[in-house]
């Protein structure tokens, strides 16, 4: 059994310690929010994050996780009332919306270690992948974001 | 695990399975596309099913139905609003569902086509829509009238309250909803002039992007049934080749593995998470008869290209006017170019996956897709169960850039059909990114030679074109393909809109064993790069600034005339810029509308360009969400982009070389250029927009590095001709 804190919540997950947590989150305790998109910490669709930080959960392994405050998309807010949800909404940042999950989870850190970004900032800090070329409405909604 | 299927059922689900399956009484009906309900489907008890699209409760709650797949591209919005805006009902009301492929059967069709491909949605639904729309307007203020007993010429509706000014009576939808599905549709019905449309047209806020921000399970890959198993699966490595053994005792006793599955030209294994089926699948020896095509390289089908450009056989002409040998021969001037591009693979975001659990004499299916009716027919051929007994559930997809319609939409399908079959239990099969790069129906790999010859006043006399590459139908329909031609793979030179007197466009087909298909915006993204790239160097020969040219050639062109014209404006084509940037223009009609863009690039040290600004300008006739036509048009940058600077699939051994994102680039945040987008909608048509965006946007680009360093960029893409990154 590995104990894990997720959005505020104790899990005891009865999985190998080299499970990835992404697959801990999806298939073991049905969190679906988190997504996969490559498996190998290049798309950031699986964004988390861990004690405020950033993280890729395909390349983390659960048992590296236990004892620190997981956070994913589920945990920003259930209503949609989390300051980077509302720029979300406000600037209809996503189109498929597949990689929105991470993205946000990704701004969400960023904001927590920068609360005003500067455009440099958000280049270096948001790497994840958006197929669908959302980019120029996340960073529109990223300051959006930070002014609230 | 052991979720209920966790989908939302406001939006995903597809209609509930009431009654509408038994009825098959519809074949004979011949019924009018869009709005007819055949005869013994009528509405039930506790709403009102106005017509085939809308059903209208007690509470005005307005359900708008989508046939068309969104996978991001913003027409479930869309189109709901060319619906309501007819229906004149409160949009604030509305929300939709996706139609269930089944009941377009049962319904002869009142859905018309499903395929969400081509930028289609709205330019070939928007009347049927419009008239389904129109059609229960007037049957719900015919039942208000009948309620009131007064004729139905002195009602109104609007925002879904039809009034009797004379008695000053109201009546919401809800109230006579009922009433008014038993009335039969008029015959015919007047739509309203775009311009006092009140809810199309408008930027609206899009029906599905509350629950995008929220991590709701929305997508197929999020569904979770109860004894669910997940399936991981390796294809021949090689296109073409079978499965010729695997080693199962190697990873049968592994914790989480419940058992292998092969198939013809792959193998699945299954376990207890996706993970524990991937682990083992990479841990599981398997062999693979690579048949006829495994030493194919990359060099070697370049050089099978190259023959084509030089094929001096009797190669299929599929435009010739004037003279142009004669006219080559007699130019002052001439200049000669080849062109090349890869192949190029989508790699969607939510990777190819499908769910299927088998029922009592049916079967369910989860699954991203463009086209819910190929889902169903794949599944119908996969299982041997007849069509109606099969439940597609639609989900929104996470992209599909073409991937999942067209070509080969089924082939993900056919696999979990077999697994889930094979296994006994509901099985949720999803692709590696690996599996999915590798295993793509690919933009096809083209080339070209172009000849151009320039009068003594620099005026193009003559404009040359050979292609050599692959079709589409090579792989989409071969029997399509006619006397070695294929007249969608010559677009833009076909319908090439420069006033050149004499036009030669020819075609040396040149197709592999690479399987293609439809990549956004398709023939026009390689065809687009070449002629706009190659219009540069005819400019620059001639001595004449670029856009000016340009201009001077579309006299007889007044749409693109005026997205060209638009464009320089908004990005002051010929004014100063910073001290080393430099413009590039381009424009490229298609799918029905008009683009040009404007690139603004400087050159770093090792070769590559910084792009730092990209302005498009776009009509497409009539604009139904102008903020989805930007969001669309911005993200065909980002689509344009990555290809143009990074994107490329190369073959070796048979297969492709490329896997993941770290050897198959996209361009991120820190490579996002500012975007501009004008929109010139100048009404009287309807073009598509998911696509069009996109295949100005890279000779733009290459136009401006062309501009500056003197070098033409001939082949894509671009950072192979730089050592360091972008
Ligand atoms: S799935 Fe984890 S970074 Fe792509
Ligand atoms: S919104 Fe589709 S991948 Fe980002």
């Amino acid at each position: 059994m590995i104990n894990i804190n997720i959005n505020g919540k104790e899990h005891a997950v009865d999985v190998d310690p080299d499970m990835p947590l992404l697959w801990v989150l999806r298939d073991t305790l049905g969190m679906m929010g988190t997504k996969f998109g490559c498996g190998i910490a290049q798309c950031g669709a699986c964004t988390v994050q861990l004690d405020g930080v950033a993280a890729r959960a395909c390349a983390t392994p659960v048992s590296a996780v236990a004892g620190l405050k997981i956070t994913t998309i589920e945990g920003l807010s259930t209503d949609g009332s989390h300051p980077v949800q509302k720029a979300w909404i406000a600037h209809q940042v996503p189109q498929c919306g597949y990689c929105q999950s991470g993205m946000m989870m990704a701004v969400d850190a960023l904001l927590k270690s920068s609360p005003n970004p500067t455009d440099a900032e958000i280049d270096a800090a948001i790497t994840n992948i958006c197929r669908c070329g959302t980019y120029a409405r996340v960073r529109q909604a990223i300051h959006t974001a930070a002014k609230t | 695990m052991n979720n209920l299927p966790n989908l939302d059922p406001n939006h995903t689900s597809g209609l509930d399975r009431r009654s509408f399956l038994v009825s098959s009484a519809a074949a004979g009906g011949g019924f009018m596309l869009g709005f007819h309900i055949p005869a013994g489907q009528a509405a039930t008890a506790t709403d009102a099913e106005v017509n085939a699209w809308i059903v209208i409760n007690a509470d005005d709650s307005v359900l708008i139905r989508v046939a068309h797949s969104e996978m991001g591209q913003g027409s479930m919005t869309a189109l709901a609003m060319l619906v309501a805006e007819e229906l004149d009902c409160d949009w604030s009301k509305v929300r939709t569902e996706f139609v269930d492929p089944r009941l377009n059967i049962t319904r002869n069709k009142v859905y018309g086509g499903m395929a969400t491909v081509g930028s289609r949605a709205v330019r070939t639904s928007h009347e049927y829509l419009r008239k389904a729309g129109a059609s229960a307007r007037q049957m719900l203020v015919s039942a208000a009238a009948q309620r009131w007993n007064v004729p139905a010429g002195e009602c109104q509706a609007a925002a879904s309250v039809i009034t009797h000014a004379a008695s000053n009576r109201k009546l919401g939808y809800g109230a006579v909803a009922q009433a008014a599905a038993k009335l039969s549709p008029p015959k015919d019905v007047a739509l309203k002039d775009p311009s006092s449309w009140k809810i199309a047209g408008k930027s609206t806020m899009r029906l599905d992007i509350a629950e995008k921000v929220m991590g709701k399970p929305i997508y197929a890959i999020d569904v979770a049934l109860p004894d669910m198993l997940h399936a991981a699966i390796a294809q021949s490595p090689v296109f073409g080749g079978k499965l010729k053994s695997y080693d199962e005792a190697a990873i049968k006793n592994r914790k989480g593995v419940h058992s292998v599955v092969p198939l013809a030209n792959a193998v699945a294994v299954v376990g207890e998470s996706y993970w524990h089926a991937q682990r083992a699948l990479k841990a599981m020896p398997i062999a693979w008869d690579d048949g006829a095509n495994g030493k194919v390289t990359s060099t070697e089908i370049a050089a099978f290209l190259t023959g084509g450009l030089n094929d001096s056989g009797d190669v299929p002409v599929a435009r010739n006017d004037g003279d142009v040998k004669a006219a080559l021969a007699g130019a002052a001037k001439v200049i000669e170019a080849e062109y090349r591009v890869p192949f190029l693979s989508h790699a969607a975001m939510e990777p190819m996956n499908c769910t299927v659990r088998f029922t009592e004499g049916g079967l369910e299916v989860w699954a991203p897709t463009q086209n819910a009716e190929a889902i169903l027919s794949a599944a119908a051929r996969a299982s041997g169960i007849e069509p109606t007994k099969i439940v597609v559930h639609l989900t929104y997809s996470g992209g599909g850039f073409g991937r999942r319609g067209g070509a080969a939409p089924g082939d993900y399908v056919d696999q979990a059909v077999l697994i889930a079959k094979a296994v006994g239990r509901p099985v949720k099969m999803v692709w590696s990114r690996e599996e999915d790069i590798q295993h793509d129906f690919y933009r096809p790999i083209s080339s070209i030679k172009f000849a151009a010859g320039l009068d003594a006043e620099g005026n193009p006399v003559a404009w040359n074109t050979r292609v050599a590459g692959q079709s589409i139908l090579s792989t989409a329909n071969p029997a399509g393909i006619k006397n070695n031609m294929d007249a969608g793979f010559l677009i833009c030179f076909t319908d090439n809109p420069y006033d050149v007197k004499n036009i030669k466009v020819d075609y040396a087909m040149r197709n592999t064993h690479v399987p293609v298909g439809y990549w956004r915006s398709v023939n026009h993204s390689q065809n687009g790069y070449f002629r706009e790239c190659f219009f540069d160097e005819i400019a620059r020969a001639a001595g004449q600034d670029p856009y000016e040219y340009r201009r001077k050639l579309l006299k007889n062109a007044p749409k693109q005339l005026a997205v060209l014209d638009a464009v320089a404006k908004k990005a002051r084509w010929g004014e100063p810029l910073p001290p080393g940037h430099f413009h590039g223009i381009a424009q490229v009609d298609g799918y029905g509308s008009y683009v040009a863009a404007v690139a603004e690039i400087s050159m770093n040290a090792d070769g590559s360009p910084r792009v730092h600004r990209v302005t498009t300008a776009v009509d497409c006739g009539y604009v139904v969400n102008p903020d989805s036509v930007e969001t669309q048009l911005q993200g065909a940058v980002v689509w344009a982009l990555s290809a143009a600077l990074y994107g490329e699939i190369t073959i070796k051994n048979g297969r492709v070389e490329q896997g993941n994102f770290d050897n198959y680039r996209m361009l991120l945040m820190a490579q996002m250029p500012e975007v501009d987008v004008v929109q010139i909608p100048s009404g009287g048509f309807w073009g598509g927009i998911g696509e069009p965006g996109a295949p100005p946007v890279g000779p733009a680009v290459a136009n401006a590095m062309l501009a500056a360093t003197g070098i033409p960029v001939r082949s894509l893409p671009i950072i192979k001709r730089s050592t360091t990154s972008v």
